[in-house]
């Protein structure tokens, strides 16, 4: 298998010395079969070990090693060098703060995932002992390629609304609230839908669709929102006639 | 050791130059200014119709039909069509999805009922307007 020479351009920072980010050009000869995140373990092992970067499992599993390539976001272990020109350009993840080089911080967005109570809510809580809640293979097809997402962020990286306020609560946190709206066992929609069909909720969405674009797991974020705008709205109609009553 | 995490600011004006698809979303939304440019026409017409002079709706009428308006009108249909039909025709799949027992309702059969109903729509105001 044949080598190629790659110029890869990484963003550095860090919080100790540099005011600002910069960029550090590396060369490296990478193999054919070689994804970014291979280009940056060979950049840490024997170039510069001070490069940082998150990666756990290079299988698309763990989702932590989300970074910008060429402009865009993306899983660096999916991110092939054969698909890639002579020279790269790799940053951390747009629209969060840097921590230091390609890591970011991600608290922000750890704490709008709860906001999504994601669980199954029972009015019945605790449930009958001896009993389990059934769910046939139709009901679970409505929302199993919600439950697909990795928490790689990437969503939230193409984002524009999120870039300009990270005040909405974004893509991967409602669409992982839409998962458990639509989830035959669940009873807490209402609940769910007085905090996320609001403002910074599904309203701040102007369906740019990138998010969608940018989920390496095909969640479809976008579509997830879209929907929860109709529910939002037959549920606000629904409450302003009386017609629920399982408000909380 | 120090956090001293560093922002990135994002521009307020120019974001949507990032890349090709923020401008085309842009384009999109760029069809809000025609949107209320067409809600003012149909107050001046309106105006002009409660008037109850039929010269002030003629003139009103007369006014749309210049070679300046006529390429307006026409502009403005292609864009539309463009950047807000098709554009959310394709769309609409992902706010409606049809599920019928555990198969998803291919996305294509949801564009060609949109593109159907509009025709039937269409069809109808031609038939109102005595067109057809
Ligand atoms: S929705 Fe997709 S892009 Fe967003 S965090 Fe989940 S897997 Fe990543």
């Amino acid at each position: 298998m044949g080598t190629r020479q790659i110029e890869l351009e990484v963003m550095r920072y860090n919080p100790e010395k540099d005011e600002a980010p910069w960029f550090q050009q590396y060369s490296v000869p990478c193999e054919e079969d070689w994804a970014i995140l291979d280009a940056l373990i060979y950049v840490k092992d024997n170039l510069d070990s001070t490069l940082s970067y998150r990666w756990s499992c290079h299988m698309m599993v763990c989702g932590s090693c989300g970074m910008t390539v060429n402009g865009e976001p993306h899983l660096t272990c999916k991110t092939f060098i054969r698909d890639l020109p002579d020279k790269v350009r790799v940053e951390p993840l747009e629209n969060f703060p840097i921590e230091r080089d390609l890591v970011v911080v991600l608290d922000d967005v750890m704490q709008k995932l709860q906001l999504a109570k994601p669980y199954i809510i029972r009015k019945d809580d605790p449930p009958p002992e001896d009993e389990e809640y059934p769910q046939s293979r139709a009901a679970l097809k409505k929302f199993k390629q919600y439950t697909m997402c990795i928490n790689c962020m990437l969503c939230y990286s193409a984002c524009p609304q999120y870039g300009l306020s990270n005040d909405f609560i974004g893509p991967a946190a409602l669409s992982l609230a839409h998962r458990y709206n639509l989830d035959s066992r669940d009873q807490g929609k209402a609940q769910r839908l007085d905090i996320l069909a609001d403002h910074d909720g599904v309203w701040e969405c102007s369906f740019v669709g990138a998010c969608s674009e940018a989920c390496p797991k095909n969640v479809d974020p976008a579509a997830a929102i879209q929907q929860m705008k109709v529910d939002g709205t037959m549920e606000w109609w629904k409450q302003k006639f009386g017609l629920t009553g399982d408000k909380p | 050791m120090s956090r001293r995490p560093y922002v990135r600011p994002m521009s307020r004006t120019t974001w949507y130059m990032r890349n090709g698809r923020f401008k085309v979303y842009m384009l999109r939304e760029l069809t809000s200014l025609l949107v209320g440019f067409y809600a003012f026409l149909v107050l001046f017409g309106l105006v002009a119709l409660s008037a109850g002079s039929e010269a002030q709706w003629n003139d009103f009428l007369a006014s749309q039909q210049g070679p300046e308006m006529i390429a307006l009108h026409g502009f403005a249909l292609l864009y539309f069509l463009f950047y807000q039909t098709f554009a959310w025709f394709n769309l609409a799949p992902k706010a409606m999805p049809v599920q019928l027992g555990e198969k998803k309702l291919p996305a294509h059969f949801i564009v060609i009922a949109h593109y159907v109903a509009w025709a039937v729509v269409s069809a109808f105001i031609f038939w109102l307007a005595g067109a057809i």
